[in-house]
């Protein structure tokens, strides 16, 4: 069977002053029909350069250096517009990673695919709009109607999505190209459209390129697998033997960075509480306007759990369920609207609890951005230093312990009057533990401290949290929205759901045995569950 | 009826600003050096401490401050905006008369700030780095740099002395008595440089942003959807960017609507227009304070229905119901 | 700091207006030694027509008066008045907008509300009624097109000091126990700086224009030889004398527009555009 779609050694240059020269460096892949290949890869691999190319969508200032795409007979590197435009929706359709973003928020969903179909010549309006509503219910929204009215900003994320691939789907095209299109979902969602992705390519026996960084959802969906790192293709086959026999050693490594859902055997429990939460809440209030009522939004409604010393407890949730939230209320940035926190017996929510400098520092953060949790304008010696000084360190013991710190979180001391912009972002979530441990706290609130990092870079973060979690007995309260990191780093598990926790338990326990309905959705939404 | 609420936060606005701009006036009034009196009496019979006096019990000035200033802005709501004593004549009358002389330059020169401005910039955008690109970015540069009145002046010596294809100065040609269409076109004849001039500015600032705003969402990912539909490309930024790169100079047309007006001023000085711009100069030549608080008063008022406007085309605009500011 | 330098020096334009703008400065630094004459003397013939006598290559006005002097020594003038006018709405607007992003709530809506009444009023006529009322002076000047200026100023201090108050190297340094001044002073209002000197540079040249508009009505103040009163003087006598009206009208163009790439400039080199990955 000939393939759909063929590159042949493509190259793509990148503008004067990146990184590197080539984005995609000499890179052959081939797309036969009915089938789903997957192109893995890490950020700066080049993947999503590589599926913009195929449609002619390059940015500004990347440009072919050479090679073929080939679409059957047609060569689509360097097509004219005129060409691209006959190929464009009608073989090959995209869809794209952040629905609202992808979306003109100016224009109805409705108006937005009926002109795919008005464009390639449909005109009687009657059809456009019989042809949109039935799009609409293929993609799993039956209430066609209203979506087809509502502007982007009305629907959910998974709506919108659901309407991205409608519009793809318009002219019946031969190939979709899907860049990391469940990406930006939340982990239910993502299944949902999972499912219906490999639903409608098995219906219409499309063939379908799908570019993620997830060997989870690979490992669900893929036939042929591609990876890809640094512009070049490292390894492809077919999908089980790509993931369970890999021949690269970037691929072994890549896969065995991957944290397995089972997780290992639960050692001791520690007996004593070091904090204690009973039925914590808050409400943000947001003032009406003119002559509307207050509105408000409950984001915790009253929950408790305890962290006994030297634990890691995982707190899961989707967005919207209140995680972070709570974490900020530990951390005391966020004042609580009631309940109970104490630490130790000691009152947390009492006026100017935390103006005493020593609760003030038993309670410490590690955050989410690596690019935003650290002052652009500090030294590192400043950052690292800042908090203990504050505390009534000497200059001298301060920098002797910042060094002592670098060297435990496995950065180069020297180091310390670089700038944060000079490192990496696996470093500087390094250098953000490093400053939550310089005051040393007894409980560390980590919120989503490896969410934005590469999953060979989290691998690495994660062995440091685990190692120095030992060594230094501390408590962790690990907010997650990925069962599989919580699963590696928990001894306990809280499943968080709108604002109220669902379940609570060993991780081993709530994993392997989930009680509660939620849990068990969640649990069936991860994906590559089987396979690892 | 959900337009209801935004647009009575609008009008509340309005009126504020208005409230506002008269409680200046008062202040200003009583902060001059000197006694309020003179202020109010212009320089006309300021010697005379017979008329001040008179003026005095006039003006109310034994009362308390709150009470004079209840009464200032209850007469501000019936549209008496005082008496020049220099002209003998209550200030509305001498607005009300220059007004739309006024209008029939900023009407004209705000639309063509804003229309103008939009397209020259989305075709600067659209040809970027050609020649088109770089000769519009380099004329509103120059424009931008440039003082209105200093271009006025230019324009009056290059178009009138120089080559006498267009009038000089004023509303229409003196003397003349005609009606209906030839009176319209003599006055558009008259009204061609004054309009330039008062727009050029505000073009050349709506021009830049236009271009930036229209560079920027070139690289926005539903621009990318679009093209990835097959549409075609002037189908893609006409009706896809455009619309969305209009929305930040709309705002901004709305905030520096003030300026346009204000900068009628210079243009009406210029070009000897009759509008209240002019009457503002003269009125600052003799002293006359009352009517140039008063002009004051009234261009604010303008500027509100300026605002009014550019909110309103905002929100068809946009339809997500979200305020501009 | 040096990458900095760097890039500003790579743009053609901006080191066009540096140039240009340093020549500007010497020129009304060294006025007294350039024409040390007073430019209010009489030391020509009344329409001295230009490039006709040296010493007075730009001609004289109605009043026999030096017109190239009257350049050289306006320079002093608009300059300052640009430059002081703006520190001081920088001054006012940061007054206004820093509190205003820092309390936020019903403060914030206060400040803001008083803010946009003062930007919708007609900036120019609330300037020239201020100079009118408290008599032109070079102090009053100043202070009418700082009170017309500083708006943008507290919106902009507002919104980049909410931006960064909400960034996570604030919580952090909240977490790790610094005070609230330190927070505001040493992290927060550090990183909001640059957007505002960007702002500032442009405003220069907006208040050099709002001045000379001032000075060609007449309101300037009477002893201060300014380039907008020069081109208001060559008004009544535009067919008789082109260059009192030219020359003056340049020297406005060329600071103002030398300012506003100067601007231009600083704000490419403090925000560059990042390549994407793939």
């Amino acid at each position: 069977m000939a393939p759909l779609l063929q590159i042949e050694n493509l190259s793509i240059s990148l503008p004067a002053g990146a990184d590197r020269a080539l984005a995609v460096d000499g890179v052959s892949l081939a797309l036969n029909p009915r089938e789903i290949v997957c192109v893995v890869g890490e950020s700066g691999s080049g993947k999503s350069t590589l599926a913009h190319a195929v449609l002619g969508l390059l940015p500004r200032g990347l440009k072919i250096a050479g090679g073929d795409i080939r679409l059957g007979g047609l060569q689509l590197a360097g097509m004219s517009l005129g060409e691209l435009r006959k190929v464009r929706g009608k073989r090959i359709a995209m869809v794209f990673q952040e629905p609202l973003s992808a979306l003109n928020p100016l224009m109805r969903c409705g108006r937005q695919i009926g002109e795919m179909l008005r464009t390639h010549g449909m005109r009687d309006a009657v059809q456009v709009d019989a042809r949109v509503a039935e799009l609409l219910v293929s993609v799993g929204l039956p209430d066609h109607a209203r979506i087809a009215d509502s502007y982007p900003y009305q629907l959910s994320g998974g709506q919108r999505q659901r309407v991205m691939i409608a519009m793809a789907l318009a002219l019946e095209p031969d190939i979709l190209i899907a860049d990391e299109p469940t990406t930006a979902l939340d982990v239910t969602t993502q299944a949902q459209i999972l499912a219906l992705i490999k639903g409608i390519q098995e219906r219409k026996g499309l063939a379908v390129l799908f570019i993620t960084h997830d060997f989870g959802v690979v490992s669900e969906i893929a036939d042929r697998i591609v990876v890809m790192q640094g512009g070049r293709v490292i390894e492809s086959g077919e999908a089980q033997q790509v993931l369970n026999k890999p021949q690269a050693a970037y691929t072994q490594s890549l896969l065995a960075a991957v944290p397995s859902f089972r997780p290992p055997a639960a050692g001791a429990i520690p007996s004593d509480a070091l904090l204690k939460v009973k039925d914590l809440r808050k409400t943000y209030v947001r003032k009406g306007k003119w002559f509307g009522p207050a509105q408000q939004f409950p984001a915790v409604k009253g929950v408790s759990f305890d962290i006994r010393r030297g634990e890691t407890v995982g707190l899961v949730g989707e967005s919207g369920s209140g995680k972070s939230t709570i974490g900020r209320m530990l951390a005391g940035l966020v004042s609580a609207d009631g309940g109970e926190m104490r630490l130790r017996g000691a009152d947390l929510l009492a006026e100017g609890a935390f103006a005493d400098p020593a609760r003030r520092r038993s309670v410490q953060m590690i955050f989410q951005d690596p690019y935003g949790s650290l002052n652009p304008r500090h030294t590192v010696a400043r950052i690292l230093t800042g908090g203990m000084r504050r505390h009534g360190m000497s200059a001298g013991a301060a920098m002797e312990r910042a060094r002592e710190l670098m060297r435990m979180v496995k950065l180069d001391p020297s180091a310390l009057d670089r700038y944060p912009h000079e490192f990496s972002g696996g470093q500087r979530q390094r250098l953000g533990f490093a400053r939550a441990i310089a005051v040393t706290p007894e409980l560390i609130v980590a919120d989503e401290p490896v969410s934005a990092l590469d999953v060979s870079v989290q691998d690495q973060v994660l062995a440091m949290l685990r190692q120095l979690k030992q060594e230094l007995q501390l408590s962790m309260l690990f907010i997650t929205h990925d069962l599989r990191v919580a699963s590696q780093l928990c001894d306990r598990v809280i499943v968080l759901k709108h604002g109220e926790i669902v379940e609570q338990g060993a991780t081993a326990r709530v994993l392997e045995h989930p009680r509660h309905e939620y849990t068990r959705e969640l649990i069936a939404a991860v994906p590559g569950r089987s396979w690892k | 009826m959900r337009w209801l609420r935004p647009l009575l936060s609008v009008l509340g606005k309005s009126i504020t600003v208005l409230i506002a701009v008269a409680v200046i006036n008062f202040a200003l009034v009583h902060m001059a050096p000197g006694d309020p009196v003179s202020v109010l009496a212009g320089e006309a019979g300021s010697s005379d401490a017979k008329f001040l006096e008179q003026l005095r019990q006039e003006f109310k000035l034994d009362q308390p401050l709150v009470v004079q200033l209840g009464s200032y802005l209850q007469s501000i709501a019936t549209l008496d905006l005082g008496y020049s004593y220099r002209q003998q004549r209550p200030v509305w009358d001498m607005i009300a008369d220059r007004l739309p002389a006024t209008l029939v330059l900023a009407i004209p020169a705000f639309l063509i700030a804003l229309l103008g401005g939009i397209l020259m910039g989305a075709l600067a955008s659209r040809y970027r780095g050609s020649w088109l690109d770089s000769a519009i970015t380099a004329a509103s540069l120059a424009f931008y740099a440039t003082p209105i009145f200093w271009v006025g002046l230019l324009l009056v010596l290059g178009f009138s002395v120089s080559l006498g294809w267009l009038p000089a100065f004023g509303y229409e040609t003196m003397g003349s008595s005609m009606t209906g269409i030839p009176r319209m076109l003599d006055i558009a004849t008259h009204a061609l440089l004054p309009v330039v001039t008062l727009a050029g500015f505000n073009l050349a600032v709506y021009t830049r942003l236009a271009r930036s705003s229209m560079n920027e969402i070139q690289g926005a990912d539903f621009v990318k959807t679009a093209w990835a539909k097959g549409l075609s490309s002037g189908r893609v930024v006409w009706v896809h960017q455009l619309r969305n790169a209009v929305l930040p100079v709309i705002t901004l047309a709305g905030m520096q609507a003030g300026q346009l007006i204000g900068g009628s001023v210079l243009v009406e000085t210029v070009f000897a227009w009759p509008g209240i711009g002019r009457l503002a100069f003269d009125a600052l030549q003799q002293r006359d304070y009352p009517v140039l608080l008063g002009v004051f008063f009234c261009t604010s008022v303008v500027v509100v229905a300026f605002n009014l406007l550019t909110d309103l085309i905002y929100r068809l605009v946009d339809p997500r119901m979200q305020s501009p500011s | 700091m040096k990458s900095l330098i760097k890039r500003y020096f790579s743009n053609a334009g901006a080191v066009a207006g540096l140039a240009c703008l340093a020549a500007i400065v010497l020129m009304a630094v060294g006025a007294q030694w350039l024409y040390p004459i007073n430019p209010w003397d009489a030391t020509e013939a009344p329409f001295l027509r230009p490039f006709e006598e040296p010493g007075a290559w730009l001609g004289a006005d109605s009043m026999g008066r030096n017109i190239a002097a009257g350049i050289v020594h306006g320079a002093q003038a608009s300059l300052l008045v640009g430059v002081v006018a703006t520190v001081v709405a920088v001054f006012i607007g940061m007054l206004i907008g820093v509190p205003a992003g820092y309390l936020g709530g019903r403060w914030d809506e206060l400040l803001m509300r008083l803010t946009e009444i003062f930007q919708t009023i007609p900036s120019f006529l609330f300037a020239i009624v201020l100079v009118a009322i408290f008599q032109p002076s070079f102090g009053s000047v100043i202070t009418a097109v700082a009170l017309v200026s500083w708006p943008p100023i507290a919106r902009l201090a507002r919104a980049e000091f909410m931006r960064v108050k909400s960034s996570e190297f604030v919580e952090a340094a909240t977490v790790q126990g610094y005070s609230r001044a330190s927070i505001v002073f040493s992290e927060i209002l550090p990183n909001c700086v640059s957007p505002l000197i960007v702002m500032a540079s442009l405003m220069v040249a907006n208040a050099i224009l709002l001045e000379s508009a001032i000075s060609f009505l007449g309101l300037g103040d009477p002893n201060l030889m300014t380039w907008g009163y020069m081109v208001g003087a060559s008004r009544t006598f535009l067919r008789l004398a082109w260059w009192m009206c030219l020359f003056p009208g340049i020297a406005i163009f060329v600071t103002v527009l030398a300012v506003n790439l100067m601007g231009e400039g600083l704000n490419d080199a403090l925000n560059p555009r990042l390549h994407r990955k793939g």
